[in-house]
Formats: C-alpha cells, structure tokens, sequence
C-alpha cells in the first residue's frame, strides 16, 4: 500500500524509538500535524522553536535517546538555529525535522522560505533537503544513525510540503551504510597498550575528563580505571558527573573557573590522560603554558578533536567507554600495580596541599550569597536533581557547589553558552523523567529568554523548580567590566527593571516563591520541592558577588585570581 | 606549505557548499579547487590546493573526512604525483607580434583554438612552473583575459 510522505516521516520515527517530539506548528508542516492526531506519539507543543530545539536537546542530554523537534519552514526554521548550534558544540543527538516549502518554489523567495540546510549547514553534523518522497524513509533512517553514532551532534532533514503529500510505497531500510561515514569505534590496541606503559611510569598523573565520558557512556570504567590506579581526576563543565564529584579523587573542575587545585594539578603533572575532551580554550587558557611538563594522551571518538590545540603525544582514536575497558582488561595482568598506587603518594600529598591551600568558599552573611543557594539544592535534593543551568555566573556556582555524581544529571550549555537553554532542556528533561526533581538554576538575564516556555510547563504539567539567582545584573558580564573595564556596567544593570518573578509565574497559573534574607532559602527550597506544580523561586541575592577562582581569559590557568 | 588534495565526495547537490563552507568558516585558505565527476557517476572528484603548516593540514585533511559526504581524501604532498592544469590566454596580436606568439605557443605545445581581428585565444596545458612561464612571456604581447580550470592531480603509478 502507498503512503503518504507525512505517514512514512511518523512511521520511521516510530521505528526509531522516537517517543516524543517538541514541535510549534505551521503552514509547511500541516501535513505532519494532521497526521500527527492519528498517531499516539507524544508531543509537547512549546511556545518558541528555539525552545523545541532546546528540549529535544534536554531530552537527550538526560535519557542519552535522541531527542526530535519538528518546527515549520521560514521564521521557523531559523528560530531553531541558536538551539542547533548549543547541540552541535555540545555534540548532542537530536534531529531536527523542518518544513520547507513545495519543491517547485525552492529558490523563488516563496512565503516563509528558507534555505535552512544552507543556514544550518556549518552547526549540524550532517542535514539533508528531501526532494523526492522515496527517499524520505532512508534519510530519516540515516539522520538518526549520523545523530546518534560517532561523535553525537545535531541531523537537520528539510521537508518540502509536497514531499509530505506525495506517497509512494513504504520501506524502512533495515541496513544502513553510508560510504563517507564509518566512526572509529574500537581504539587500536598497540596504542592502548603504549598509553598504559606511559601511565605506568607516570608519578604525576592526571585524569581530565570531558563530555565524551557522558556521552559515550563510560563512568563505570573511568571510575574503574582511576580507582586502580588512584589516579586523580579533573572533569571540564560537559564531564561533570562523568566522575562522581564526591569521589575522593575528583579534584572538580579545571579552567578558567575551576578548582584551584584542579589548575595546579594540570599545571604541574607528568602525565596528561585527556578522554573524551577537546582542549577548549576555557579550559586551556593560554594554551602554549597548559600543562606544560606533562606528556599527553588523548582518547576521543573524533581524530579532528586530537591535537588540534594541543599537541599529544599519544592519540588513541575511539569511543571513550570501550577504550577504557580495553585499558582495565590490560592493566588486570599488571602485577605491580599495589607498587604503582604507592609511588603516587606525593603527588596525593601535593592535592591535599592543594586542597587545603584554597578551597571553594564564600561568606555568608546578611545578603544571600548564590553559592549558598546552591550548597542548600544540592543538600535538599541530596544530590539527585537532575540540574538544568542558564548561562553566566549561575551556570559556573552550580558547576563549582552542586555535587554531580551522576552522569547526565547536569544540563548546561558549554561550548557555545547560550543563556535561555537552561529552562527549555529541563522541559525536554521531565518529559523524559516525569517523576525525578528537575531544576533549572538560573540567572535573571537568562531566564527572560525563554520565559514563554511557563505556559508549556503549564499546558503538560511538569513540574519543574526554577530557581532564579537574582542578582539584578547580566552577572558574569559584569564580573568582567569589574575586573577588566574599570567597573563601568554598562548594559548590564537589570535591576529594578526586572519583572516581578512570583506575580510573572503566577500569571502563568505557577507557583511564585521569593526569598530575600538567608534563613528563608532553605524554607523555600523545602516548599518548591514539596510543591507537585511548576515553581518559580526568586533568590534575592548579593548584587556584586562574583566567581572566583577565575583566570583571565589567555592567561595561563595557573594564573588564578582567587580573591 | 602548499599541499594538493584528491578528495573523492558523493555527487549530489550541496557537496560543494559543504566543502567550501568548511574551508571558510575554519579560516583555511583555498588557493584552487576543481570538482568534476568521475567514472562512477554517483563519486566526483575535488582537487584542492591549499596552504598551511603541518598542523593544519592535518586539521584540513581530518576536518574533510569528517565531513558524511566525503569519502576518501588523499594528500598528494610528500608522494609521487603528477598535476596539470590548462589555461586559456586571449592576447592582443598585433602585426609585429604574431609570429612571436605562435612561437612561443608552439615552443609550450600550446594551441591556438581561435583567432579575431585583434586577438589569438591560445589552450596551454602544464604544471604550475610552465603555466606561470608561458604567462610571463606573454604579458609584454598585452594579455587581455585568462581563464584557469584550476589544478587537477593523480597520484604516479
Ligand atoms: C544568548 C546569549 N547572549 C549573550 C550572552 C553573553 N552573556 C554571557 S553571561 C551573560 C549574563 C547572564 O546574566 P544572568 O542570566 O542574569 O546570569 P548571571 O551571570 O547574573 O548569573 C551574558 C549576557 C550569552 N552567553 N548568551
Ligand atoms: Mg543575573
């Protein structure tokens, strides 16, 4: 029996897996949303694309499924290109299905057309224009495959409205093989075995671990690895959770505001074993001085990731899970290794001086200070809270107090920062996990991006916790005219031009909760957690509080200011 | 450095925007490229000439290959290879000029493929050295328009 290109589209998500999508509707797309109510296909509509894009994204950061936004063409399509950009420095799995309009318009500046493969082309990992419905179900069938393999990233497939009416016979690929994309998965065995003997003679190593550990699934083995061999590990933002923060190992995270230890450890160590992480610049700082007296080894999925900052002296080319369990499997026929485990004893000692030198600290006093916000949701959720982060000071005091031990508990924007993402991937995230608390920590700048997205919340009943770190400014930017612009804050006082958050959710039909002194935080934290409704929580905290340790962007990350 | 680069991508639309696009959004400099199909149909060839250090090309050739539509890449540098490239050169020809152009065309198995009242449009095949020469002697004559394929390459044997 033929069908119908809209009837194929649904038919192969559901061979996919596909459970949800995030979508806003339009012309261009009609044709899907009318099929759509033939289909028990969960969909959530949100109230901006970017928004769709962003949750799908949450989604997938969360359950590590592939997560699918279907938005219409024109306006549509490139409201979703912030979003697609977050997901592709991220490398985040999601598909992105636009509309587009009927194919004999294509390039005659038709109502709401856009050449969005064009516009999306360098933020996604590969995207697709349909122009002929029978190859509709292999492209869907490839653009899943290309999201969710390799080095994950955003699919973008551009769908002609005459594309999702023409029907054809339907047949979804059982095999794939695209001839210009085969992932090195398995890591070559000499070079594993020549990073293990590098290790081994290591007296000052260290783990520091990216994004890829998440992704690829490989915490057991990390921890597996570090453990027998007591090695210490840093994590960037994208690995936190990777490795359990509380483990005794962890030193935080690294950059430029990491732990103070975290930068001296990297600085000073023999042995640099980066897995699934890509040197980025707010890691490296000055990149000709980090870590400067260590060899290196580098194990990601993506060879373009390997030596293009840094160059390391052992790249092993894989997915990181594997590699690691290659690795543990080697080292179980080392005979010396309760040798090995003594001989880092100084370098144990060094971290503790490290530790003790400079801890992450504030004081609290009658104004709340944000960082004690966060200590009290991470005590108050015991940890379990899956956290979604804004962009700016918010995301780095949730990145240095909140405790991350497990993976794919934290949702945050590292590569590209985008203020907005927070609350819309902690929609994507209490879609995939309705019964988990879901938080988005924020700042009062970035919440106003996508504040629309409460009626969402609303409309679906999640019952998501915000918790907005009022500082009245763009925060992080006004850190920096502080520090480097003679405190001159222009265009970034917010304060009394901010809405009211609580009367602001309440119109919305949420729950508003403000807390201006100390001793009401925890009361409302309490309350919020109690509340089975979407919560907006106002923490009034101190203006001027900044993130320290930070180092100057280009300088070396040994070069703390840790006032 | 200057590197020449076989790559073997899918022949379909967009291939070239995609390459290109890589090329500029990651600061990579081309200083030729030319694409035609090859005997598979469905497989087109590009030949790239490229500038860079080591590290670079080694972020070019990787970043290529990371690409879904490019299927093979081949850095020519460092092997044997052979690279050609044909120009076509509209010169004023002049009485007194004449006889030295088809000289010089002929000394540079050059053709004349078309004569005007003022003008002789001359092909001449050759690698980078013998184009840049056979321009040279023929700029005093008063060239008055070229177009280049760009450079093509194949690896020796
Ligand atoms: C979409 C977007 N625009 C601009 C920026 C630049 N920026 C980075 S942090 C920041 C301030 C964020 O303010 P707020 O959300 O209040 O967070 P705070 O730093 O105060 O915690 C800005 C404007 C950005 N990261 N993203
Ligand atoms: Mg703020």
């Amino acid at each position: 029996m033929k069908k119908t290109g809209s009837q194929i589209l649904l038919e192969s998500l559901k061979r996919e897996g596909v459970e949800v999508i995030f979508n806003f509707p339009g012309g261009a797309i009609l044709p899907i949303v009318d099929e759509l109510s033939r289909w028990d296909l969960k969909r959530i509509l949100v109230r901006h694309e970017q928004a769709a894009v962003h949750a799908a994204d949450g989604y997938a950061r969360a359950s590590g499924k592939v997560g699918v936004s279907l938005v219409t063409s024109g306006p549509g399509a490139t409201n979703t290109v912030t979003g697609i950009a977050t997901a592709s420095m991220d490398s985040i799995p999601v598909v992105i299905l636009t509309g587009q309009v009927p194919t004999p318009l294509i390039g005659n500046d038709a109502f709401q057309e856009a050449d969005i493969v064009g516009i999306a082309r360098p933020c996604t990992k590969n995207n697709y224009l349909v122009t002929d419905v029978r190859d509709l179900a292999r492209i869907v069938r490839e653009a899943f495959y290309i999201a969710r393999s390799g080095r994950s990233g955003p699919v973008l497939v551009d769908l002609p409205k005459d594309v999702l009416t023409n029907t054809t016979e339907y047949r979804y690929p059982e095999k794939i093989h695209i001839r210009g994309y085969q992932p090195t998965v398995e890591g070559h065995i000499p070079q594993i075995e020549r990073a293990l003997r590098l290790i081994l003679t290591a007296r000052r190593p260290v783990i520091y671990a990216g994004g890829g550990v998440v992704s690829s699934g490989a915490s057991e083995e990390l921890i597996k690895l570090a453990g027998t061999l007591q090695i210490p590990v840093t994590m960037t933002l994208m690995g936190l959770g990777g490795f359990p923060g509380t483990n005794p190992l962890s030193l935080g995270m690294l950059g430029m505001h990491g732990t103070y230890r975290a930068n001296m450890a990297v600085t000073e160590c023999d042995l640099l074993i980066a897995i699934g992480a890509r040197f980025d610049d707010r890691v490296t700082g000055k990149v000709d001085a980090f870590s400067p007296k260590s060899k290196k080894i580098h194990i990601d999925i993506d060879p373009t990731s390997i030596s293009k900052n840094v160059r390391v002296d052992i790249p092993i080319v894989g997915d990181c899970k594997r590699v690691l369990a290659k690795m543990i499997a080697l080292l179980q026929k080392e005979e010396a290794l309760e040798e090995y485990r003594r001989s880092l004893g100084p370098w144990h000692q060094q971290m503790e001086e490290w530790r003790d030198a400079y801890r992450l600290a504030y004081q609290q006093n009658r104004v709340i200070k944000p960082q004690y916000v966060v200590e009290k949701l991470y005590e108050l959720t015991k940890g379990d809270a899956i956290i979604a982060t804004e962009v700016g000071q918010n995301q780095m005091w949730t990145a240095q107090f909140y405790q991350f031990d497990h993976p794919r508990s934290l949702l945050t924007s590292g590569g590209l920062g985008t203020m907005g993402y927070g609350f819309p991937a902690a929609i994507g995230a209490q879609v995939a996990f309705p019964g988990r608390t879901v938080i988005d920590i924020a700042g009062d700048g970035s919440i106003q991006m996508n504040i629309q997205e409460l009626a969402t919340v609303m409309q679906y009943k999640l019952p998501i916790k915000v918790a907005i770190l009022n500082n009245g400014y763009l925060g992080m930017v006004r850190q920096w005219q502080e520090l480097f612009y003679e405190r001159r804050y222009t265009l970034t006082h917010l304060g009394e031009v901010n809405p009211d958050f609580v009367k602001l959710a309440e119109a919305y039909g949420a729950v508003g909760m403000r807390a201006t002194k100390p001793e009401e935080v925890v009361p409302v934290i309490q309350e919020a957690l109690r509340t089975p409704l979407p919560v907006l929580m106002d923490f009034v905290v101190d203006p001027e509080e900044g993130v320290y340790p930070m180092v100057p962007a280009g300088e070396p990350i040994s070069q703390m200011l840790l006032v | 450095m200057r590197h020449t680069i076989n790559v073997l991508v899918e022949n379909e639309f967009g291939v070239l925007a995609r390459v290109a696009s890589l090329f500029s959004g990651r600061g990579f400099n081309i200083e030729s490229l030319s694409v035609a199909e090859t005997l598979d149909p469905t497989i087109s060839t590009m030949t790239i000439v490229t500038r860079g250090d080591d590290q670079i090309l080694e972020q070019i050739t990787k970043q290529l290959n990371k690409l879904v539509c490019v299927i093979k890449v081949m850095d020519l540098e460092g092997k044997e290879y052979v690279e050609r490239e044909m120009v076509l050169v509209k010169v004023a020809a002049k009485a007194e000029t004449r006889a030295d152009i088809l000289r010089i065309t002929d000394i540079f198995r050059g053709k004349v493929v078309d004569i005007g009242p003022k003008s002789y449009t001359i092909e001449v095949t050759g690698d980078e050295d013998k184009i840049k020469a056979f321009l040279e002697l023929l700029k005093p004559m008063g060239i008055k328009e070229i177009s280049r394929t760009g450079r093509v390459a194949l690896a020796r044997g």
